[in-house]
């Protein structure tokens, strides 16, 4: 099916012969193409909609370089757009003045919290910082003792208070230790949740309204479909979310939920997870997951060379 | 005002739900594309996918055509109607063995819920009077194995497993040997999760069905994708490669307590003909209910 659309997409592009500047027309076919490229990524319908018609009005009237055709044009007006709408402002993460620096995981079920709390963990503590994590899920069984187990992996200690306290308290409690053993950063693992689930939303502002912490990272599955949008929308609305982790980014998903979350939230993609290994997370590359969206390769390579 | 700016006050409008959007469309006065158009556009935003989307408005539209359709508030019963079409023919119940235990093994990439769903579907055999072994398939993950223990006391299962590290396919092996000990009617082999694309993975679960087939004459008895109903169309991808090297039987499709639709399983019955069986709706024990074709298609169009 994707082979599909990229095929169609060659032709719509061959037909376009260069010309001075991009007519309505040229524009017209190509952006048709785009936006099925768009939906087959995954990135919502309504987002697809707005960046289509956005991206369309800029480029009508634009002068079409020698050495491309205007539908390649076209295309590398739209990648440009696309890296510059996930890119901008900074990515690193906020440190408390005072430490230690304080960061809650959140996110649905399964999305990769606790796997990217340990590399979080990890990428600190090979940068001497001194990282404590505090295991904040006392609902998925074993969830606390997953990231034991991950902790002694990685050589970083763990604090819980067992599964029958609350959340919020396990929180604070662990802060507190931190404070107290000289950590600089605690991170806490909090258990899975859907948005829409009012009490357990509740339990996360009341941990955020606790703790005071420094980011709340969003952590998204890069597999995620159309939901993603409500998901982010809630999650950022009664959080203020700081950045977004994007996890198995290694599969073959093209990814698009990671726009339509930036779009969403205006939140930052901060990092990625490229396997189930703990090893360090990596940094965010707008320009490649742009091209992964696009999943047009060759186009733009093209346009590179250009 | 910035680039991003602009865009998430155009964003503003959306806020509503699409599908209360489809309903603005099915209340318009008069039947004409803008209609289909949005029609298609509430689809997209269920994860339908482009294809599906295109040929179920399709559906819709000749059907409309054929009873003489004026008006669009008779369009979702159309709608309905053409996807349980789609989903119908399906042989949704559970293969179990003629004599002996019944072995289901359950695949998926990582996260989706796959040890949960044994969880449950252990709780619903045990119920009805089954005996029930769960083998700890995923030797893998940080305490995978205690998570399935977890399930198997809530559950009242028996939990055949080795330590973290060690070779899946012997612990499958182990599990078969216990249930023809202990005369148990059922073994569900839970499975580290894998993505598709990654061959070396695949090919270890090659290996645990190799070894159950050979061990157990007539097994596996389904093999259950367990696919994440939050996931957009890498779930085509996922049953497309999960089919290959395993012959999935049946899906169960999570997460649907969330506000995700699922909708990706339409070009997925569509496409690859592979029954949905289970639907997970949240994170309970008794949260699993058997799937039912007209009841997703009414949540679908309706809701
Ligand atoms: N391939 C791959 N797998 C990942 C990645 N991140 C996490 N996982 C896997 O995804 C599954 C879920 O990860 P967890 O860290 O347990 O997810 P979680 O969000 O803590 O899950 P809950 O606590 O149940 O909500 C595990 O099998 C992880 O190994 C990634 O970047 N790539
Ligand atoms: N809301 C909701 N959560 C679910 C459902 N099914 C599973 N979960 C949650 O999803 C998370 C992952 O579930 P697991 O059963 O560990 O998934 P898995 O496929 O075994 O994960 P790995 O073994 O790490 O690949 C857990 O937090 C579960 O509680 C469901 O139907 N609804
Ligand atoms: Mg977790
Ligand atoms: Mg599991």
């Amino acid at each position: 099916m994707l082979e599909g659309l990229a095929n169609s997409l060659q032709r719509a592009l061959a037909k376009l012969k260069a010309k001075g500047k991009l007519t309505e027309e040229d524009v017209q076919e190509a952006m048709r193409e785009v936006r099925l490229a768009l939906l087959a990524a995954d990135v919502n319908v309504k987002v697809v909609k707005d960046f289509v018609e956005r991206v369309r009005a800029r480029a009508i009237g634009q002068e079409v370089q020698q050495s491309l055709t205007p539908g390649q044009q076209v295309v590398k007006i739209v990648y440009e757009e696309l890296t510059e709408l996930m890119g901008g402002s900074q990515t690193r993460l906020r440190m408390a003045p005072h430490p230690p620096t304080v960061v809650m995981m959140v996110g649905l079920q399964g999305s990769g919290k606790t796997t990217t709390t340990a590399k979080l963990a990890l990428s600190f503590r090979r940068h001497q910082h001194r990282p404590l994590m505090v295991a904040a899920d006392v609902y998925r069984p074993a969830a606390i003792r997953q990231l034991e187990v991950l902790g002694r992996q990685i050589d970083v200690p763990v604090f819980s208070l067992g599964e029958g306290e609350d959340p919020v308290r396990i929180a604070e409690a662990g802060v507190a230790e931190a404070r107290r053993m000289g950590a600089d950063v605690v991170l806490i693992d909090t258990a899975g949740r859907t948005h829409v689930d009012e009490a357990l939303m509740q339990e996360l502002e009341r941990m955020q309204a606790q703790v005071h912490p420094d980011e709340v990272l969003l952590v998204v599955d890069a597999m995620m479909g159309q939901d993603a949008v409500h998901v982010a929308e809630a999650f950022h609305t009664r959080l203020g979310v700081t950045g977004v982790v994007l996890t198995k980014l290694d599969s073959d998903t093209r990814g698009g939920a990671a726009l339509t979350i930036r779009a969403v939230t205006g939140c930052p993609i901060k990092f990625v997870g490229m396997g189930e290994k703990i090893e360090p997370l990596e940094a965010f590359h707008p320009d490649r997951l742009a091209s992964r969206i696009l999943g047009m390769g060759d186009v733009l390579s093209l346009i590179e060379r250009a | 005002m910035g680039l991003l700016d602009k865009f998430r006050k155009g964003l503003e409008k959306s806020r509503e739900a699409v599908w209360g959007r489809l309903a603005q469309a099915f209340s318009r006065q008069r039947l004409d594309d803008t209609v289909f158009d949005e029609m298609e556009e509430a689809l997209l935003a269920a994860d339908v996918g482009v294809e599906t989307s295109v040929w179920l408005v399709e559906q819709v539209r000749k059907k409309a055509r054929e009873q003489r359709i004026a008006t669009p508030e008779e369009l979702p019963a159309l709608l309905q109607q053409a996807m349980e079409e789609a989903l119908a023919g399906m042989d949704v119940t559970m293969r179990t063995a003629a004599a002996g235990p019944s072995l289901y093994l359950v695949v998926g990439v990582n996260g989706v819920g796959k040890t949960t769903t044994i969880g449950k579907l252990g709780h619903r055999l045990v119920q009805r009077g089954a005996r029930v072994i769960f083998a700890a398939g995923d030797t893998f993950r940080a305490a995978a194995i205690e998570q399935l223990q977890a399930w198997g006391k809530r559950a009242g299962c028996d939990v055949v497993h080795h330590s973290q590290g060690a070779d899946p396919a012997a612990v499958v092996y182990d599990a078969i040997a216990a249930a023809k000990a202990r005369r148990a009617d059922y073994i569900l082999c839970d499975t580290a999760g894998r993505l598709h694309n990654k061959a070396h993975l695949m090919a270890e679960l090659s290996k645990i069905h190799k070894v159950v087939s050979r061990e157990l004459p007539g097994a596996p008895h389904e093999v259950l994708l367990v696919l994440d109903g939050t996931t957009g169309q890498n779930a085509m991808l996922q049953t497309k490669a999960f089919k290959e090297v395993v012959q999935v039987t049946g899906i169960a499709v999570t997460k649907l307590d969330s506000t995700a639709k699922g909708g990706v399983i339409l070009p997925i019955v569509r496409e690859f003909r592979v029954p949905v069986k289970w639907v997970g709706l949240g994170e309970g024990i008794d949260d699993l209910e058997p799937f039912d074709p007209s009841s997703f298609a009414h949540a679908l169009c309706r809701s």
